[in-house]
């Protein structure tokens, strides 16, 4: 195996988690609901994993608790923000704060203890195909699921009846449910499923990635896979892309550690959070008024394919995301 | 995702006297309830009694003068962080950032310390405030820009900005800061005794730190109550689109509700620097600007619950640290409880609004 192999093996890995939160979040989203819960949901389902998985020696229940707290704090943002009407904005930050908290004081006793982790699992035969082998097929269970989330999760929103009823939800709650769709129902059932999710991207944190507890155990991976959402425009063959581009960025920022020997390693920490902000603003600017003027002063030749670039950075988002349903 | 809910005004209410006290009682009861029931839940799946912790946790910031001198330096900055916020708040901005607008206020608050040391003390202390209040302010200007010029949302910005901050403060305390010999986690040089703010007697109380805020509290309080301006905040809160065609600049106030924001913020982080910590270490910030968060969403915003609510969130806070040695649980149970308080609030608040 050359280098080349082996770093893109271990992005694909590195970018399990963000998959399964950011897939989770989409669907969410498209629904027209945020759940800004996303850093304290995947802290308590890494959390929650890891002890149910201890506790049992059986990942797979681990990985079901994580899915079902993810679920629940979905719920309870549901209640609040559904039912009772509150903001959305608000009651998803007080609950990343709270389950933040939460996860560091229920998890004190297993920080740093040794645990069950996800077996690895070749793929038999297809492991050992040049170069597509230790890609593609050299992984585990987890990881394999995230590979095959994203067409899921495409096939869902776009190929299917149920699909068109859920993206219904986030562009026309009103004529949807003149249509007959419960909305604030099937909004509950989308964002408690979109909850699982992210449960589980902790657990895949907690028993494959980052194998084992510790406070503040995913350093920020929620607010990354919140903005990632933004900049794949709510599509989830771009979601993913940007999930495996911010892995690639930071494998490529722990590699580079050794390289620039006056940095102390801790700062690398910080670059996603840099790369976050640039790449939310290339994706707001390119989706502009101000872009489009620009690009009408262009000479003719250039405009069609100025237009198509900008087009497929910006992306809007779901016309009624983050608002309440209103009866018509 | 704005937000108009904290700035919506209280229903007139018409209830004979003896039903109103149940009425106005009615939400802090079932917040509280709420809170402690899901605290105690908490405590209990770790085997500890929830009242012995919850005697350490509501008293121990009271229960000897040093602790309580603890529990006032750190209500000053989250005071000072929360009547920021209600500037912002009131403005329909979530500015999560104001964590970090704390944290480069405290860089900032550095910049005259190490350049001109040989300043006589109290020159130095306004030049550091001043600094601060500036680092401060500049964050959040650099936050508000991203909003209204590149269309990222105050919140993302802000918890970009917030990471980015506290990643200059490692950088600075590893690197160019670090203390002479080796490079330590834990901060830059201790500042020399006369340069730490005046103290009462051998306690770490520094009187112009609550002095500062409440002088804060008592200024945003005035101008939001008192003033056109505060009052086009909060036009542009409920409705900016509105506000702007009605003449009220919309885009200036919001920065501007930003840079008031992050000027206090600033000197939250000088406060830190010059009266807690006396160096510049790594998590410089600790929390406090987002329990200001916590504080200013509990009490909607509303100026007169400011002050009591810092100074309550602020006794958990020290008093929690006395948990892991007493009883054995981590002390993080303290941002349980006040991460609780204010998801129940908003479950009582939605509760309680609907309609029969």
């Amino acid at each position: 195996m050359d280098q080349t192999t082996i770093f893109v093996a271990a992005v694909l890995a590195a970018a399990a988690p963000l998959i399964f939160a950011t897939m989770g979040e989409t669907l969410t989203e498209r629904a027209g609901v945020v759940n800004l819960s996303l850093d304290g949901t995947i802290l308590m389902g890494a959390m929650i994993a890891f002890a149910v998985a201890l506790n049992t020696q059986s990942v797979l229940l681990g990985f079901g608790a994580a899915a079902l707290t993810g679920a629940l704090i979905a719920l309870v943002l549901c209640f609040l923000s559904l039912s009772l009407r509150q903001s959305q904005t608000a009651v998803g930050f007080v609950l990343a704060l709270l389950c933040t908290e939460l996860s560091s004081f229920l998890g004190a006793p297993f920080v740093r203890v040794p645990g069950p982790a996800v077996p690895f699992l070749p793929v038999p035969g297809l492991a050992n195909l040049p170069v597509i082998g230790p890609i593609l097929f050299r992984h585990d269970l987890a990881i394999y699921t995230s590979f095959l989330l994203v067409p899921l999760v495409g096939w869902l929103l776009f190929q299917t009846r149920a699909g068109l009823t859920l993206r219904a939800l986030g562009e026309r709650p009103q004529a949807a449910y003149a249509r007959g769709v419960p909305v604030v129902p099937m909004r509950y059932l989308v964002t408690v499923a979109g909850g699982a999710l992210v449960g589980m991207a902790g657990a895949v944190y907690s028993l494959d990635l980052k194998q084992g507890w510790s406070y503040r155990h995913t350093f920020g991976a929620g607010w990354i896979a919140l903005a990632i959402v933004i900049f794949g425009g709510w599509r989830p063959w771009r979601v993913a892309l940007g999930c495996y581009l911010f892995a690639a960025l930071e494998i490529m920022a722990l590699r580079m550690q050794s390289v620039l020997s006056g940095l102390p390693t801790q700062v690398f920490q910080v670059a996603p959070f840099a790369l976050m902000i640039a790449v939310l603003v290339l994706v707001n600017l390119a989706g502009s008024t101000h872009m489009s003027r620009r690009i009408g002063d262009l000479p003719p030749s250039l405009r069609r394919p100025a237009q198509a670039l900008v087009d497929r950075l910006a992306a809007p988002a779901p016309a009624a995301l983050g608002q309440p349903f209103e009866r018509p | 995702m704005q937000s108009t809910e904290i700035n919506r005004p209280r229903e007139p209410q018409q209830q004979p006297a003896m039903h109103q006290w149940f009425e106005t009682l009615r939400l802090p009861l079932l917040t509280l309830t709420g809170a402690l029931a899901l605290t105690s839940l908490a405590l209990l799946s770790t085997g500890v009694s929830p009242l012995q912790a919850y005697r350490i946790l509501l008293f121990g910031a009271f229960s000897s003068p040093g602790r309580s001198s603890d529990m006032i330096m750190l209500a000053a900055p989250l005071l000072l962080c929360a009547t920021g916020l209600i500037l912002t708040f009131r403005t329909g901005l979530y500015n999560l950032g104001v964590e970090g607008q704390l944290a480069l206020g405290a860089v900032a608050a550095m910049l005259p310390l190490r350049l001109l040391p040989d300043l006589p003390a109290p020159l130095l202390w306004t030049l550091c405030f001043a600094c601060a209040a500036t680092g401060g302010a500049l964050w959040a200007l650099l936050a508000a820009g991203l909003r209204l010029y590149a269309g990222v949302s105050e919140i993302f910005a802000g918890l970009g900005l917030n990471f980015l901050a506290s990643g200059l403060a490692l950088y600075l305390v590893l690197g160019p800061w670090r203390r002479s010999g080796s490079a330590s986690m834990s901060g830059t040089e201790l500042l020399p005794r006369d340069l730490w703010l005046p103290t009462i007697n051998t306690l770490r109380l520094a009187p112009l730190a609550p002095i500062i805020a409440i002088a804060a509290l008592a200024i945003v309080w005035w101008v939001v109550r008192r003033t056109r301006w505060g009052l086009e905040l909060r036009a542009v809160g409920l409705n900016p689109g509105a506000a702007d065609r009605l003449g009220v600049p919309a885009h200036r106030r919001i920065a501007q509700a930003m840079a008031a924001c992050g000027f206090l913020a600033g000197m939250a982080g000088a406060i830190q620097i010059l009266g807690v910590f006396h160096q510049l270490i790594p998590n410089i910030s600790s929390g406090v600007g987002l329990l200001g968060l916590l504080v200013a969403l509990l009490v909607r915003a509303d100026p007169r619950w400011v002050l009591p609510v810092s100074v309550v969130f602020a006794s958990f806070t020290v008093g929690s640290v006395q948990l892991p040695l007493a009883l054995g649980v981590d002390s993080s149970i303290a941002g349980v409880l006040q991460g609780a308080l204010v998801l129940f609030a908003l479950l009582a608040r939605g509760l309680l609004a609907r309609p029969g």
